[in-house]
């Protein structure tokens, strides 16, 4: 971050005429070096006790931790007084970046380490490389291909829920009354936690013999309702309760985009003469595709992280037919504690996703630019 | 003149129709709402009923308390909570109490974090221009908008074993880092929008009357931000709330938060309902409640970005 340097064309421009003495230099400097050989020899001589070559030590990690906090202190401090002005412009944005960096980039690094092992916590041995071989088991796991093939069809389900949402954004967006009221109810389910949704409707309102929802489905002739025996129900059930929970917020931010319209287009359209249809499929729809399309990916990102639901209500049952990547790798540590093969598919799904959804943006901005 | 002033108001055939029509829009519309109001509202009534029957009501799907059935303390009492066990001494509440506090803690600690330290960086992207390598402001933001699609799993395992080495698993310090990590992209995008909304020539209004860019930033933009800053700290801590899969792989005893306490019932069968469902149902109370009273902020925090 040292490198950071002001470039050209600020917002807010500010003239300062500041001399910046070689002593302050200096002491950034010193300050900035000082604590990170501090935090380097906390961290040495842990290594060291940790590999039993010296008899003193401490007992975690943890005086390495607070120095790095410490070192990201001098860093901010070292900005303002190397830089003056344009180092208390850096200090708005140095925490947030140290943060994420240090809680990404160095998890992630860590991450690919254990991801080419046979890490198992159960196992005694403790951790070993071993190249591709959690590679060449992936490819060989059904359930894991299973698991992804599961995505597409949850991600596939996104569309219904777009479709659900537009309508009941129109619907508020309507003349009615109370509209406060039926806003703040439709809004309910997303406050919700999957994991009470998970009882609350899984368990116990789709419950075979007492279950409000198996009655209904008996009043409506079902004759032996069970929503998770059979591998397609219980997919649509995973897909029901999750657009359930999440069907609010894109109605939101539809309600706002269609809020934002301008009446006067709408007006027209009336006047020149078209039926509702005609104006909603040719005004309105085209206007709100921008608003549509930032919805529709955000719920996209959201959906692939699916797993509290699954996790909760069927455990990817039966036979892993309901099974997200999330859930299944869930439970590839916490039954087999499997931690080396577990990173290892977790960073497969993340490199897939990254392709999946730049080419994904990649595609709506070509199709937003030849529609405009 | 009175033969056509009367004339004026006769309805014709055509308007007779248009209301007829009008009225059978009106009726669409209103059973949409209200069909949908009660897909909605009926999981929670359900769970609020369910927490006040006994085994009998709950085996004859009974509805509708006081006429159906007579609500009992029974799934309350469990909990410690009825009015008759609320001031004696009860294991279940002290560990349901327990739970409450750590959620508390952890998402409100993790949505002032966040809030703090995005807003922060947001203010910075929206007016200045950094270059840190080869990255510009584009891509700073860029990077931490990213941040959103990165599916929790990808760090769970590594900060297993990391918080393991850094004795910090099983806290709350643990899981409110993470939990920042989570929602921080959100906070950025909301106030990066708040930000580039209000006019510079306020900040340098400021600047102008002797104020340094940290006392513009602290005494004219950020009340001009609140509400915005109030909306990226509701969102955040429905969000914080709600989480499960950290708070699972992560702690064990001390730190378990609401969601896995709820979760961990869930998984033994004989469980009763009716202290499952008190159990729900004091899990999703506070969120109700922020719901109903803070709705506006809420909306304006999801709105944020959809339209510009």
């Amino acid at each position: 971050m040292s490198d950071t340097t002001q470039a050209q064309g600020d917002l807010l421009n500010v003239v300062t005429a500041e001399h910046v003495s070689p002593g302050r230099i200096l002491t950034g400097r010193v300050l900035v070096w000082g604590v990170a050989a501090v935090m380097a020899l906390l961290a040495l001589v842990q290594l060291l006790y940790e590999a039993e070559r010296i008899s003193f030590g401490f007992a975690n990690w943890r005086p390495v931790l607070i120095a790095f906090v410490a070192w990201g202190v001098a860093l901010g401090i070292d900005q303002v007084l190397r830089r003056g002005e344009k180092g208390k412009r850096a200090l708005f944005i140095l925490p947030a970046v140290i943060f994420v960096v240090s809680m990404v980039i160095f998890p992630m690094l860590f991450g690919l380490s254990i991801a080419f092992t046979d890490w198992n916590l159960s196992s005694l041995t403790g951790r070993r490389f071993n190249g591709f071989d959690n590679f060449r088991q992936m490819m060989a796991d059904p359930f894991y291909w299973n698991a992804l093939r599961n995505m597409v069809l949850y991600v596939a389900a996104v569309s219904v829920e777009y479709a659900i949402a537009f309508g009941l954004a129109l619907l508020l967006n309507a003349q009615i009354r109370a509209r406060k009221f039926f806003r703040v109810v439709f809004l309910l389910p997303l406050m919700l936690s999957p994991v009470a949704v998970s009882w609350m409707i899984g368990k116990s309102m789709m419950e075979a013999r007492f279950g409000p929802l198996a009655s209904l489905a008996r009043a409506l002739g079902w004759d032996n309702p069970s929503f998770f025996s059979s591998p397609e129900i219980a997919r649509l059930t995973i897909m029901m309760m999750d657009a359930w929970t999440f069907i609010p917020f894109m109605m939101i931010m539809l309600l706002a985009g269609l809020q934002a319209l301008d009446k006067e287009v709408q007006e027209a359209a009336r006047v020149d003469g078209a039926n509702p249809w005609q104006a909603f499929w040719q005004v309105t729809f085209p206007l709100m595709l921008p608003v549509s399309i930032t919805a529709i990916v955000i719920r996209i990102i959201f959906k692939l992280k699916l797993a509290d639901i699954i996790i909760n209500v069927t455990a990817g049952g039966p036979g892993g037919a309901t099974d997200s990547v999330t859930s299944f790798i869930f439970r590839e540590y916490r039954d087999r504690s499997n931690v080396g093969y577990g990173t290892l598919l977790a960073m497969v799904y993340l490199i897939l996703i990254i392709i999946f959804i730049t080419g994904l943006l990649s595609v709506v901005n070509r199709f937003v630019r030849r529609t405009n | 003149m009175t033969a056509q002033a009367e004339q004026i108001f006769v309805d014709s055939e055509i308007d007779l129709a248009y209301r007829a029509k009008w009225f059978t829009k009106r009726f669409l519309i209103y059973g949409a709402l209200i069909f949908w109001a009660i897909v909605c509202l009926f999981p929670i009534y359900w769970t609020i009923t369910t927490s006040f029957k006994i085994a009998p009501d709950v085996m004859q799907g009974r509805l509708i308390p006081w006429v159906d059935y007579q609500p009992q303390w029974r799934g309350w009492r469990s909990l410690g909570l009825s009015p008759e066990t609320i001031f004696g001494v009860s294991t279940v509440r002290e560990e349901f109490l327990k739970r409450f506090m750590n959620s508390v803690i952890t998402s409100f600690s993790a949505s002032t974090l966040a809030v703090a330290l995005g807003s922060l960086a947001a203010y910075g992207l929206s007016r200045f221009s950094y270059r840190f390598g080869f990255m510009k402001n584009a891509d700073i933001s860029f990077f931490f908008l990213s941040q959103l699609i990165l599916p929790p799993v990808v760090l769970a395992l590594p900060f297993l074993v990391l918080y393991k080495q850094l004795d910090l698993l099983d806290s709350r310090i643990g899981l409110i880092l993470l939990y920042t990590l989570t929602v921080l992209p959100i906070v950025i995008w909301i106030m990066r929008d708040q930000f580039s909304a209000i006019p510079v020539e306020l900040e340098e209004a400021a600047l102008v009357d002797g104020l340094s860019i940290w006392g513009a930033f602290v005494q004219i933009v950020l009340p001009i931000a609140l509400p915005g800053m109030v909306a990226a700290f509701i969102l955040s801590l429905v969000l914080t709330w709600n989480e499960y899969f950290f708070a699972a792989l992560l702690t064990s005893t001390d730190a378990k938060t609401i969601p896995v306490m709820v979760a961990s019932q869930t998984g033994s069968q004989g469980i009763n309902w009716w202290s499952m469902a008190a159990l729900s149902w004091a899990a999703i109370l506070p969120l109700l409640i922020i719901a109903i009273f803070l709705e506006r902020y809420i909306i304006k925090g999801m709105a944020a970005g959809a339209v510009k």
